[in-house]
């Protein structure tokens, strides 16, 4: 392992638990579409919508990630990719803007025709992106994308047969994954409101479809991939990339299976295995050309940029994964779902506020802090003497904002 | 990369700027409104009083609509950082990535904490649920450290040596954090987002207050965020003072053009008002050797003026002048306002009761957010024509690929709807009905229309 590659494997994990986490999503915002009409249609779209209401911003957050590391350790290769494929990433660009909107409205929507028209436009861009996001991979593998300033075809770098191919099993693949989990969500949801034990059937009879389909596009993906990229064809059936994709086969079909007896909680795992696969399988095959002509190597950053990502992203990884763990384990157990009231709210202890003379002092404190901010900031000419007062003018608006919000609760 | 010829330079540079303009008012909340509305759940948590609770649950309502705004906003600058300037990203990348690389993770730990925080009211216990919004305000704070230093860097950049088109020799911590521009920008900027935040809630009440409503509600949530914004108000000036000392030391020539100073003088006047023409400010009112004064705090100090540039390496002046002065101006009225919020609210205890000031209040909200775009107008308008000041031309960063005024005005009519979508929404969040029990509940409730305190 050199250290040019470990950000790209920071890129590849981050990539693969967006497919995943925020593909999930996704597919939950496909389901909109196809949840039928009348009561027990819009009771799915309900579930589906808070289902992933809690998370989608977090999972979303993958894409910032794979998107930050790149352009900041393989800059050549994010700048070509970006420029030659801009028509493919501003559509998606669109359906981000579009989907984030709606999901934010649809709190404000009062009547089942606004939420309707809300979920409508929200589900469509849920499908746009995705594939929008494909195409650009597929043109990736194709080769398509060369180094340079917008140096590829703005339009046929991106429409090949590999990228509406990998469009479509973006899709189908975000449909699946969210069948799948919403399925393992509305069997909880059922233990507590059993009218709502349809659901569960419902999603499970999706995640089987969607499943068959997406298995079914990636089998034909493979001929696809023979005649229009012969080369990462050739490379993935010979290498290492072989082994990937066998698991990444072996967990699918497991997923149906698991699926089909009604295990979700465990096909949500081997589902995130099957993507696991897919994308190492492609890296591996791919390896170690990025774009035509520029090596993995090649587009690495400095030595000293490199360094400040590994440790970057290894100590955010600290704080990032206890913090996803304990939102996915408040989820899963139901603390945050809708409904879930739990009334743990017996109303606080009232402790009292503050004395009347720890008030005064903090006037007082605040006063003396904006006259020493003053006078360190503006007229002495130090550096630290800056550092100081700026400090001071700070405390001057905790200070006095403390004061007089309890003093104006002392009055009303 | 080699540059390329763009012929939409003007339109990339105006898309860049709207989506800025959509932006950055957006994640003033992020940096101002968790830390108020935590101020609020503890208050409710020491009182009690169910006033409290009820403010604090309807503005985290406010909060989630935002938020999920900022987000996808944000989403398309980073998305921008390829689709507009990807010569500037590949040969930069390298350097001033790592901060938007570290600022993934301040998403990341603001986007799981505020899912915890807006879905966990009454389902976790009180205390859990206050210690579940401290990561969110501290993550709005590092959150914008990261990206200001970006943008300090561009302005001031270090850390780096250019050989052949290719940045060497990099240091990108240094680069970032140790660059003596942040810290006046990022302090500027984040007094500008609680004064925003502040203004613009506080606006909200100060309208239902002229429309007639009055009660306890409505005061309480007026003095809190307009007690942050007041405060905040002089406050920024002296730092927006600061902000012009580094300015005038590390971007001479973008002093010039704040000042519309065409030659290197000696004891430089500054000009309020007026308009730049030929070489002067003409219809300005001049003040004698204030520049210098301000500058570098001596009345003789020599100010360098824009003839030590060519025509070509000077930003627009005008656009630069116009916005300062604007931001100067908001900022100090701001400032006087805020002066007689506290003389009245210190010396008479009470708060003011003329209908003026609370016109004056509904006002000062949109007044900040004028104030907050100017200031990046004279920013990034004044750093113009570089991308990278005195490195990188903007010219030389711009995108090869074509179809920008498609992009340009794809992106105007979606924003337009969102913008639309988002005052909707407020709207409605605004009227979902009272939980007036809670209110009358404490048993404080004095519902006179007068501001009776
Ligand atoms: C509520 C908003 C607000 C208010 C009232 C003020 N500012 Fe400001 N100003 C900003 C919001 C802002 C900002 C957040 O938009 C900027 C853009 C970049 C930055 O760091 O802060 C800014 C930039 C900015 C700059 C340019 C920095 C650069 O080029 O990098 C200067 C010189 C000042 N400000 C000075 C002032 C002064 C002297 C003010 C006093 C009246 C003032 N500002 C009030
Ligand atoms: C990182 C790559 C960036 C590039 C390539 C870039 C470039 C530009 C350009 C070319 C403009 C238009 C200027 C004009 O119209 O004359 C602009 C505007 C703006 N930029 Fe930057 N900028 C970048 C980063 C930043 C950052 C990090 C910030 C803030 C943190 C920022 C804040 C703004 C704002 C607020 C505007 C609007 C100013 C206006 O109204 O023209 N920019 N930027
Ligand atoms: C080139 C400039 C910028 C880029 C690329 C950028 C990027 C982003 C992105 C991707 C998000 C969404 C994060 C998520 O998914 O949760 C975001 C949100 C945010 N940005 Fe920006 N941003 C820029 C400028 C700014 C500026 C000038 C500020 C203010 C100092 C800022 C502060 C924030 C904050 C606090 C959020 C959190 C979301 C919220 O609370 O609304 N960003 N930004």
């Amino acid at each position: 392992m050199h250290l040019y590659e470990l950000p790209m494997i920071f890129v590849l994990i981050g990539l693969v638990f967006y497919v995943v986490l925020a593909g999930a999503d996704f597919g939950a915002g496909f389901w909109q579409l196809f949840s039928g009409r009348g009561a027990r249609g819009a009771s799915m779209r309900e579930h589906a919508h808070h289902a992933m209401a809690p998370v989608w911003e977090a999972n979303h957050v993958w894409l910032i990630f794979v998107l930050t590391v790149t352009w900041t350790a393989y800059p050549t290769a994010f700048g070509s990719i970006a420029s030659t494929l801009s028509v493919p990433l501003f559509i998606a660009a669109i359906g981000i803007i579009l989907r984030g909107a709606s999901y934010a409205l649809r709190a404000g929507t009062a009547t089942a025709r606004e939420q309707r028209s809300s979920d409508t436009v929200f589900a469509l861009s849920s499908i746009l992106t995705p594939f929008a996001l494909g195409t650009m991979i597929g043109a990736i593998a194709a080769r398509r994308v060369p180094v340079g300033n917008a140096a590829g075809n703005t339009f046929s770098s991106w429409t090949g047969p590999i990228s509406i191919l990998v469009g479509v099993l973006a899709v189908a693949a975000c449909a699946y994954l969210a069948a799948v989990f919403l399925a393992a969500d509305a069997r909880r949801a059922a233990t507590r409101d059993p009218s709502e034990r349809h659901l569960e059937a419902a999603f499970r009879a999706r995640a089987l479809a969607a499943g068959v389909l997406a298995g079914a596009v990636a089998i034909a993906g493979i001929f696809v991939l023979r005649s229009d990229a012969y080369a990462l064809y050739h490379r993935l059936l010979h290498s290492g990339a072989l082994a990937a994709l066998i698991v990444s086969i072996l967990a699918g079909a497991g997923t149906l299976v698991l699926v089909w007896r009604r295990h979700f909680e465990a096909a949500r795992y081997s589902a995130a295995l099957a993507v696991a696969g897919v994308v190492a399988g492609w890296a591996i095959a791919q390896y170690p050309l990025l774009l035509p002509g520029l090596t993995v190597r090649q587009a690495a950053a400095p030595h000293d940029t490199l360094v400040a990502v590994v440790i970057s992203v290894l100590a955010g990884a600290v704080i990032l994964f206890p913090s996803l763990a304990l939102l996915f384990r408040l989820v899963l157990r139901g603390h945050l779902e809708h409904g879930a009231d739990r009334s743990a709210t017996a109303p606080p202890r009232a402790i009292g506020l503050l004395s009347a003379s720890a008030h005064g002092l903090l006037a007082r404190l605040a006063g003396a802090c904006v006259l020493a901010g003053f006078g360190l900031l503006t007229i002495a000419e130090a550096g630290w003497a800056h550092a100081v007062g700026v400090l001071a003018l700070l405390a001057f608006i905790v200070c006095g904002s403390f004061a007089l919000v309890l003093s104006h609760y002392g009055s009303v | 990369m080699t540059p390329v010829h763009q012929a939409y330079l003007l339109q990339a540079r105006q898309m860049q700027a709207l989506s800025f303009m959509v932006h950055i008012p957006l994640v003033s909340f992020g940096i101002a409104f968790p830390a108020m509305i935590l101020l609020v759940e503890w208050l409710y948590l020491r009182s009690g009083d169910q006033l409290y609770r009820t403010i604090a649950r309807r503005w985290t309502r406010v909060m989630a609509a935002l938020f999920a705004i900022g987000v996808i906003t944000g989403t398309i600058l980073s998305f921008e950082m390829g689709l507009l300037w990807p010569a500037f990203t590949s040969t930069f990348g390298g350097v001033f990535g790592l901060g938007f690389a570290i600022e993934g993770f301040s998403f990341f730990t603001e986007a799981i904490f505020i899912g915890i925080y807006i879905y966990g009211w009454d389902r976790l216990s009180p205390r859990m649920h206050f210690l579940s919004g401290i990561p969110i305000a501290i993550a709005g704070m590092t959150g914008s450290l990261t990206v200001i230093s970006v943008n300090a860097w561009m302005n001031h950049p270090s850390g780096f040596r250019l050989v052949d088109g290719k940045a060497v020799a990099v240091h990108p911590f240094s680069a970032l954090f140790t660059n003596s521009f942040l810290w006046p920008e990022l302090v500027h900027m984040y007094i500008a987002g609680y004064m925003v935040t502040g203004f613009l809630i506080a606006g909200a009440y100060a309208i239902a207050m002229l429309r007639g409503r009055w009660s306890r509600y409505e005061r309480t949530a007026l003095t809190i965020p307009l007690t942050i914004a007041t405060l905040a108000s002089p406050v920024e000036v002296l730092i927006g003072d600061w902000v012009g000392r580094a300015v005038a030391t590390a971007q001479p020539i973008k002093l010039a053009a704040l000042e519309g100073l065409a030659k290197t003088t000696r004891g430089a006047p500054e000009h309020l008002l007026g308009w730049y023409t030929e070489g002067q400010v003409k219809y300005g009112i001049a003040i004698p050797k204030l520049l210098s004064l301000l500058a570098f705090h001596n009345p003789n100090a020599v100010v360098r003026g824009l003839d030590t540039v060519p025509v070509d390496r000077q930003p627009p002046i005008n656009v630069v002048r116009v916005a300062f002065q604007l931001m100067v101006a908001i900022g100090s009225l701001l400032a006087l306002l805020g002066v007689v919020y506290l003389f009245v609210r210190i010396a008479r205890r009470r708060l003011p009761e003329s209908v003026w000031f609370y016109r004056a209040v509904a006002l000062a909200g949109p007044a900040s957010v004028v104030a907050l775009i100017a200031g990046w107008v004279v920013t990034e308008v004044g750093r113009q024509p570089w991308v990278v000041y005195q490195v990188m031309l903007t010219n030389e960063a711009v995108t090869g690929a074509s179809g920008i005024p498609v992009g340009y005005a794809t992106l105007v009519v979606v924003y337009v709807g969102v913008l639309a979508g988002v005052v909707w929404i407020l709207r409605r969040l605004a009227r979902i009905p009272m939980e007036r029990s809670a209110d009358t509940a404490a048993g404080r409730t004095a519902d006179s229309p007068q501001p009776a305190v």
